[in-house]
């Protein structure tokens, strides 16, 4: 049934959807309205499961981890520092290979503190084990959660859905809900095999030395590299059963004979997708790409499709401070394995909410040319802010 | 199929790699055995997961998962929560230290209690952060050397009292509360089982001596403690919903230097002036501890106007208030 729904609402439907018996949560914008409106439906009976508010997200990580190892479905939502203040237990959680699913509402992390959107939240994490899906619009947020649990349930890899905070939870779009019974049929009942049981008593998360630790490392790893084929063939049978689906691992626009490629992830793409008109309909060959999936990184599968471009331009709302762009590095290494020369221009914007409007992107595609040596990215230019705008935010 | 070894039923079982006279091994031997294996039991980080789970090997025959150091009363929610969807009735029973519960683990067991999770948290009180060689906590009493509150020039060890854990954790309205330790083997069965049959959150604090921490001789583990409960420092009581419902009682005090002596911990109080006042403060201590419960029919031997007073005055503000009366 095809529904005018909030990013935050189409999520929380999808989640219930999936089933979780737990949920667990601590208030934090821009995710509160996920978890306000899965308490309601567990308030109304909409969903049987136990709603647990936690002290903290440290506690609500904790929670989700102890109701799936003790052998249900789970779900907890966070954002910024509320992510990175369960840093410590979701390692743990992938370390432990347990098959949680969780919403990242993208905002930007303190100091200053703001509450408004980019992606340096879960890029902290993206060295934590988690698989890491970034959604473009809120359709594609509430069906990811659906792929995420099947993902999760078949690696036993944890899965982050990021959908990004304000553009997407906080903004109206037509979604289409899938019934209940096609959810179900999509995804099969709960089952971890690794279940806290006193008839099977298991030991979880005891001790490692230096001749073994490494090796829980190596086989994380290994089934990290596995997970891209699931993710990609739960994207392709999720279109099969539902008529839709959204890249598994990347998502190309106008890519055929693009010289210039603009690679992106999350919702600033559909920006990027109107300005790849707007210059294609000036003759210009540009095309985009989106990183749908962040980890496992595809890079081979980004070679596949960038192989070809003369300029490629990687425009992401994260910096690592010192550094520069992190799809950007990722992506010349990348390149570089496969022999590849071309120049990848780092661009940072965004950051803190700030509008990447087509505008600034066109201004980013025209203008840019190959890094001077040494720099490591340059940042997207700043636009007037329109007075109606400003007087909005004033406090 | 129930694969446990059907003639040993022993949650923890031998081979383990707890030092000598161990006493958090032997409250936990006592706790989980009388528990049984048909819980779960989740294990904060610290000596007994360490010592319990070396490098693959386990001594647990239950069900028993570890996460990090603050959050075994948060993973212990999670369970009962999904225990509790599933239809089971499976004990959720949390074992941490003291790090783990006074003081990292505090925010996560507070969260535990108010939403009322069925969950039994079992605190193994040794009093420091042994695991990592002997740091103060804020269970460590005051004047005891560790090694983050070292005697010196300026300091006569910990500046700090004990935190009264039980009393925060009683003031959730928690619908069981109590202490014990292993020298009362038939006090704690009759709290573990007691315990065991109250739904909602209870809390147990198991007074757990550390040979290696206290520097005591490992064969007076259990001696020490019992003299922890005779001096009055550590009184074995009971709270139900905020309310005393226990004490035992002494048949008489024992001078808290019975209980000093055998420790290293406290050896660098004895033989100078400034460690006397912190002698006399400890023995304040333990007056305070008796009037406060009742522990004695008449009042204490040692028992002074200034007991409760010289409880707190600021940072180690303890020995001015104590030099005066010296001085006197």
């Amino acid at each position: 049934m095809r529904k005018l729904l909030e990013g935050s609402q189409a999520v929380a439907e999808a989640v219930r959807l999936c089933r979780p018996q737990v949920v667990a949560a601590y208030p934090i914008t821009p995710q509160t309205h996920i978890i306000e409106r899965l308490a309601q439906h567990v308030a109304d009976g909409e969903l049987e499961a136990e709603f647990i508010n936690a002290e903290s997200e440290f506690g609500a990580a904790s929670i989700v981890q102890g109701a799936v190892a003790a052998g249900v479905r789970a779900f907890t939502a966070t954002a910024s520092q509320g992510l990175l203040l369960m840093t410590e237990v979701l390692h743990n959680i992938a370390g432990m290979r347990l098959p949680v699913v969780m919403v990242c509402a993208n905002r930007a992390v303190s100091a200053p503190i703001n509450i408004f959107n980019d992606h340096q939240d879960s890029m902290a994490l993206r060295d934590s084990g988690w698989i890491q899906l970034y959604a473009e619009s809120n359709q594609e947020a509430a069906d990811s959660v659906i792929q995420a649990y099947r993902i999760a349930e078949a690696c036993e890899l944890p899965v982050m859905v990021c959908m990004d905070g304000f553009y997407l939870t906080h903004s109206f779009e037509p979604v289409e809900l899938p019934t209940q019974g096609a959810v179900d049929e999509f995804l099969p009942p709960f089952h971890f095999a690794r279940t806290l049981n006193p008839a099977t008593p298991m030991t979880l998360g005891g001790g490692s030395e230096p001749d073994n630790y490494q090796e829980y490392r190596v086989l994380q790893h290994e089934a990290m590299e596995n997970s891209r084929a699931v993710i990609e063939a739960f994207d392709a049978d999720f279109g099969t059963q539902f008529g839709r689906s959204w890249g598994g691992l990347l998502d190309g626009y106008r890519l055929e004979g693009a010289q210039t490629v603009v690679l992106g992830t999350g919702s600033l793409m559909g920006a990027v997708r109107d300005v790849v008109d707007r210059l294609c309909d000036q003759g210009r060959a540009v095309g985009a790409l989106r990183l749908r999936c962040l980890r496992p990184f595809p890079a081979r599968e980004l070679v596949g499709r960038l192989g070809s471009a003369q300029r490629i331009i990687v425009l992401e709302k994260a910096l690592s401070v010192g550094a520069g762009g992190i799809i950007a590095a990722e992506l010349r290494a990348a390149l570089q394995q496969a022999g590849i020369t071309t120049p990848v221009e780092s661009v940072i914007g965004g950051l803190g909410g700030r509008d990447l409007t087509p505008d600034v992107i066109e201004a980013v595609v025209r203008n840019a040319g190959p890094d001077e040596a040494g720099v490591s990215c340059r940042f997207a230019p700043q636009v007037a802010v329109h007075h109606e705008a400003h007087e909005e935010h004033e406090e | 199929m129930d694969k446990r070894d059907p003639f040993r039923h022993n949650v923890l079982t031998s081979g383990h790699r707890a030092c000598s006279g161990c006493g958090e091994a032997m409250a936990a031997r006592m706790v989980c055995d009388l528990i049984g294996p048909d819980a779960i039991y989740i294990n904060a980080t610290g000596c007994l997961q360490v010592f319990t789970t070396h490098n693959q090997q386990s001594a647990w025959q239950a069900p028993w998962i570890h996460s990090v150091f603050a959050n075994a009363a948060a993973v212990a929610s999670g369970v009962e929560a999904a225990l509790r969807v599933r239809g089971k009735d499976t004990p959720v029973v949390v074992q941490a230290g003291d790090g783990g519960t006074f003081d990292i683990g505090l925010q996560c067991l507070s969260g535990m209690i108010e939403r009322g999770h069925d969950v039994l948290f079992v605190c193994y009180d040794n009093e420091a952060y042994m695991n990592t060689g002997v740091q103060r906590s804020s269970s460590t009493p005051h004047a005891v050397h560790t090694t983050t509150s070292p005697p010196g020039r300026l300091s006569q060890g910990k500046h700090h009292l004990k935190k009264d854990v039980i009393s925060i954790v009683a003031a959730h309205y928690m619908p069981y509360a109590a202490t014990a330790t292993i020298a009362y083997f038939p006090d704690l069965k009759a709290k573990v089982e007691k315990a065991m049959g109250i739904k909602g959150p209870r809390f147990l604090q198991v007074l757990s001596p550390c040979p290696l921490g206290w520097a005591h001789d490992s064969a007076l583990t259990v001696t020490v403690s019992r003299l922890a409960v005779e001096t009055g420092l550590f009184p074995l009581i009971e709270l139900e919903h905020g309310e005393l419902t226990g004490v035992m009682r002494l048949a008489e005090q024992k001078p808290v230097e019975e209980y000093l002596r055998p420790q290293g911990r406290f050896r660098h109080l004895f033989g100078n002036g400034e460690g006397a006042a912190e002698l006399r403060h400890l023995q304040a201590l333990a007056d305070a501890r008796i009037c406060r419960y009742g522990l004695l029919d008449a009042a204490t031997e040692w028992d002074t106007q200034s007991a409760m007073q010289s409880m707190r005055h600021g940072r180690g503000g303890y020995v001015p208030v104590l030099q005066e009366e010296m001085e006197k």
